[in-house]
């Protein structure tokens, strides 16, 4: 990682103003977004968006053939190119050719993609943005932080300051003064531009019609002041048919700004009279820049589904400390960081795909059902091959790989520890290492690893068995757990087998990028865990639980190793995570729990994985209130808690304030018990704790549930 | 037409739009005189009214309301436009699940009215209600008009600290009249939006 960036990161989290606003407004948002969608079947909204721009995504060619034939029947001119620079030609020579001195622009995320303003200015014609935000931050020469709300990232002292500076003096921070000052400068602008530009929303290729969504109304005056109207719309845009924008107008406002609508959608299928009564001169420039070449990718297509409602922005837990400026200038936020590997360059999104800790909040909510962590890690998985392993990936991976040296390891590192670790916690390592410990504490290596621990348990012989899975976490660190699983499926009458050829799940790898690394990992464990005819594979780490039943597979598929999906399948199949497992066991019957236990209040914390991959949150829920516990639920509770595997070691000035939200949270509640699902999480939040100093526990559910069973 | 009528007023005043409603055109062209007058229209640039042309007028003595009314003008222009206070305009259809108003909005006099002035007054038949945007868009049609618009509130910006801010480049206040009397005979026959036979009451 460059210094660069670093610093980049750091100036970020150290902006109050920033991080205060976006903490603020992702909060906000979710409620109002739930609202705007009241009585919306939002799963049926998206299947249809998905479907329909999946299905133009397929078909951009013809499309864009067809909206091109209907729009110049019309008296439309219709210029199709894929490189940037021609359209920055285009523009400039048809403003040339016009006489045009001055240019209104209404928001436009293409023309900011391609560097358009500069290219015009530099020509000497005058750009104004006319959207708000657009035209302050151009102002400030600054560029976006958030697709939809460009200035999200000042302050009204900091805009007042840019008026005055950049405008005229005398302006106060009062923030309707402050718009209605916009309004009067930026009037005389609209009605004195020779050229308006837009973007599009839409295209729809049946009528030949450019559908425009505003708030402002700057749109509305932008399409109808000046005799020139130029839309520049990447070619993702196109649908097939008109009644396609149905389900798109449903979702781009209550996902962008939880409106039912926004104040202006303006359809456009052809030039209008202007205002002395000659007919304006409408260009509709489609750009591709890759688009086509996109949609040709199978992991990449989904992302031409993209809406830019910017949701996933806002539901992002680094987003919101982070903001837009680390990302780049043009797209930010994950799907951002999708956008500019392609639009720009691949290894432009080198630095800013680490940002994400796939924690899958975005994915949730994205109108476009795009698998937006999917994509980086595929992102990732091609800039590893294109960058080759470095070689302390390799070496660590290695190690990895092999339990009993990993093990020897740890356990030699933390024994010459020693001196730091206490009540089970390492709280400072020396050095270069001290990162790791500074916002949280460490749980120390086990004396013994799970792996042997399980030797000493004495099972009775069943013929029901399920092989159980335990992680490098619950091996290493946590083996009191692993031994909570057996003595909760063993009263079920199950027997638990070790298969001792299992390695590490392959998720470090995989979410490096080392692709080949966790398609070894998948190939070993998938013998080791098939070797056996068992019941069940089950695993109480959900992270590994999604290894087992997901990943091996997309790897596999990832690199073309068809041969090996069969058995991986085979193994999928039977996995299970382990709250999954015990509520089915508990629904048969098969497991009891003590009665009349009154435990008292606890909380409990959705881990990223099981909550979101494996769509797993009631049942953990359910069986602690039927051990006797009361859920006394925190804010936020599904909320990531920054711990994403080696995340928190590559970026951990992220991982402490993300770790820092969720402590409060738990604290807010005043339970003196937390519950997950997780022992990456436990991890991440018995270190917090400790170094926190608060009197709150932190359990993984097996160890609560073990005990109160019968 | 009541439960459609009051999700309407109910969607629209959730965005700050006024919502009135009267039995006969009479009330609304009173209503609209009374409202210019106590907006503070007047003969003077900045002060101005402007009317664009539509079925509602037809059959309206305009020349004595301009008398009425001094600084209102039915010669809608950019200058006009620019210069004025309210602007006036029938609108086509309504969409009561949002609370929006749609309009065929190809000749320019409908779009300055309702984009320059600070007020924009829409008039519009009640039976041009429709429940949502699926029964809108078997109504409106691109492929006949260049330019449809879909007015929801008047324009807004929360783009300064996400504070929720009226009236940036467009109106900074709608005010919609709904009018149960039929104006059909007036149908214009550019009015392309306007095809279909009315009179759902
Ligand atoms: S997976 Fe999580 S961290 Fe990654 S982009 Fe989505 S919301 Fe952000
Ligand atoms: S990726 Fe999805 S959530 Fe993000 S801007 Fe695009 S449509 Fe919206």
């Amino acid at each position: 990682m460059r210094k660069e960036f670093r610093d980049s990161i750091n100036t970020a989290l150290h902006n109050p103003s920033l991080t205060g606003a976006l903490g603020r407004f992702s909060e906000a948002y979710r409620i109002s977004r739930e609202k705007a969608y009241e009585g919306i079947d939002f799963e049926a909204v998206r299947t249809q968006i998905a479907d329909r721009k999946g299905y133009a995504a397929s078909h951009l060619d013809e499309l864009a053939d067809r909206f091109t034939q209907k729009a110049e029947a019309r008296g439309t001119k219709v210029f199709r190119t894929n490189d940037p620079a021609k359209v920055r030609d285009y523009i400039l020579d048809l403003a040339r050719q016009n006489g045009v001195k001055s240019v209104v622009k209404s928001k436009s995320m293409a023309s900011e993609e391609i560097h358009l303003n500069p290219h015009l200015e530099k020509a000497g014609i005058e750009v104004h943005e006319t959207d708000l935000g657009e035209w302050i931050i151009q102002l400030a020469g600054q560029t976006p932080s958030h697709m939809v709300m460009p200035a999200i990232h000042m302050t009204k002292e900091e805009v007042t300051e840019v008026f005055n500076e950049q405008v005229e003096e005398g302006q106060t921070p009062d923030i309707p003064k402050l718009v209605k000052f916009a309004r009067g400068k930026l009037r005389t602008k609209f009605l004195d531009a020779g050229m308006g530009i837009t973007g599009a929303n839409i295209a729809v290729a049946e009528t030949g019609s450019l559908v425009i969504i505003t708030n402002e109304g700057n749109a509305r005056l932008v399409t109808t002041l000046p005799k020139i109207h130029v839309a520049i719309v990447g070619i993702e845009k196109l649908m097939a048919n008109f009644s396609d924008i149905v389900p798109v107008l449903t979702a781009l406002p209550r996902s962008a700004t939880a409106q039912l609508l926004t104040s202006y959608v303006s359809i456009i299928s052809g030039p209008v009279p202007n205002t002395d009564g000659t007919p304006k001169q409408l260009h509709i420039i489609l750009m591709d820049n890759r688009r086509t070449e996109m949609s040709h990718d199978p992991k990449f297509k989904q992302a031409l589904q993209c809406i830019r409602c910017a949701s996933c922005l806002n539901v992002c837990p680094v987003f919101r400390l982070v903001g837009g400026h680390v990302f780049g200038k043009v797209y930010t936020g994950g799907i951002g960081t999708i956008l500019t590997a392609w639009f720009d360059a691949l290894k432009s999104s080198d630095e800013i795909q680490g940002l994400c800790i796939q924690c899958g909040n975005c994915t949730q909510v994205c109108p476009g059902k795009i698998d937006i962590p999917g994509l980086i890690l595929e992102l990732r998985r091609r800039l590893a091959v294109e960058k080759g392993q470095t070689f302390t990936q390799k070496a660590i991976f290695s190690v990895v790989n092999n339990r009993r040296l990993f093990h020897s390891m740890l356990r030699t590192a933390s024994v010459v520890q020693k001196p730091m670790q206490k009540d089970g916690f390492i709280r400072h390592l020396p050095f270069f290492l001290s990162d790791m410990t500074e916002f949280r504490s460490l749980p120390a290596i086990a004396d013994v690893p799970f792996r042997d621990k399980f030797k000493q348990i004495a099972q009775t012989k069943q013929k029901e068995k399920a092989a159980f899975y335990s992680g490098c976490l619950i091996d290493f660190a946590y083996p009191e757990m692993g031994e909570a699983v057996v003595k909760i499926l063993n009263k079920a009458g199950i027997e638990v087998i070790f298969p001792e050829g299992q390695t590490c799940c392959g998720a470090p790898a995989r979410y490096s990028g080392a692709y080949e690394v966790a398609a070894q990992n998948a190939t070993d464990n998938i013998s080791a865990l098939l070797e056996q005819d068992v019941e069940y594979v089950v695993s109480a780490c959900p992270t590994c639980t999604v290894a087992l039943k997901q990943d091996f597979i997309s790897t596999f598929e990832s690199l073309g190793q068809t041969d090996a999906l069969p058995r991986a399948r085979e193994l999928a199949a039977k996995v299970m995570d382990l709250s999954t497992l015990v509520k089915k066991l508990v629904d048969e019957g098969r497991l009891t729990f003590k009665e009349g236990q009154k435990l008292g209040q606890v909380t409990y914390h959705d881990s990223c994985h099981l909550k979101r991959t494996l769509h797993v949150s009631e049942q953990p829920r359910e069986l602690l209130t039927k051990a006797g516990y009361e859920i006394s639920e925190m804010y936020e509770a599904d909320m990531c808690c920054g711990m994403g595997g080696s995340y928190s070691l590559k970026l951990p000035e992220i991982s402490a304030p993300i770790l820092e939200r969720k402590l409060n949270n738990i604290k807010q509640t005043c339970a003196t018990l937390v519950v997950m699902d997780c022992p990456g999480c436990v991890m991440q939040i018995r270190g917090g704790l400790d170094k926190d100093g608060a009197e709150i526990k932190v359990e993984h559910t097996v160890q609560l549930l073990a005990e109160q069973l019968k | 037409m009541p439960a459609i009528f009051d999700t309407f007023k109910l969607r629209a005043e959730a965005v700050s739009a006024e919502v009135h409603r009267f039995p006969r055109k009479t009330e609304a062209l009173d209503f609209i005189v009374q409202y210019l007058r106590s907006a503070g229209v007047a003969d003077s640039p900045q002060s101005y009214a402007v009317w664009a042309d539509c079925p509602f007028l037809s059959g309206v003595d305009k020349k004595q309301i301009a008398e009425q009314i001094p600084g209102l003008t039915f010669e809608v222009t950019r200058e006009t436009a620019a210069a004025s206070r309210v602007g006036i305009s029938q609108l086509d259809w309504a969409m009561a699940n949002t609370g929006s108003l749609i309009q065929d909005a190809a000749p320019v006099d409908r779009r300055l009215v309702s984009t320059l002035p600070n007020i924009h007054i829409a008039v519009i038949q009640t039976d041009r209600l429709l429940p949502d945007l699926p029964s809108v868009l078997g109504k409106i049609r691109p492929e006949q008009t260049n330019y449809i618009s879909f007015i929801t509130g008047p324009s807004r910006t929360a783009d300064i600290e996400r504070v929720l801010t009226i009236g940036v480049h467009g109106p900074e206040k709608l005010v919609i009249i709904f009018v149960d009397q039929v104006f059909a005979d007036q149908v214009s026959v550019d009015d392309v939006l306007v095809d279909e036979a009315a009179g759902v009451n």
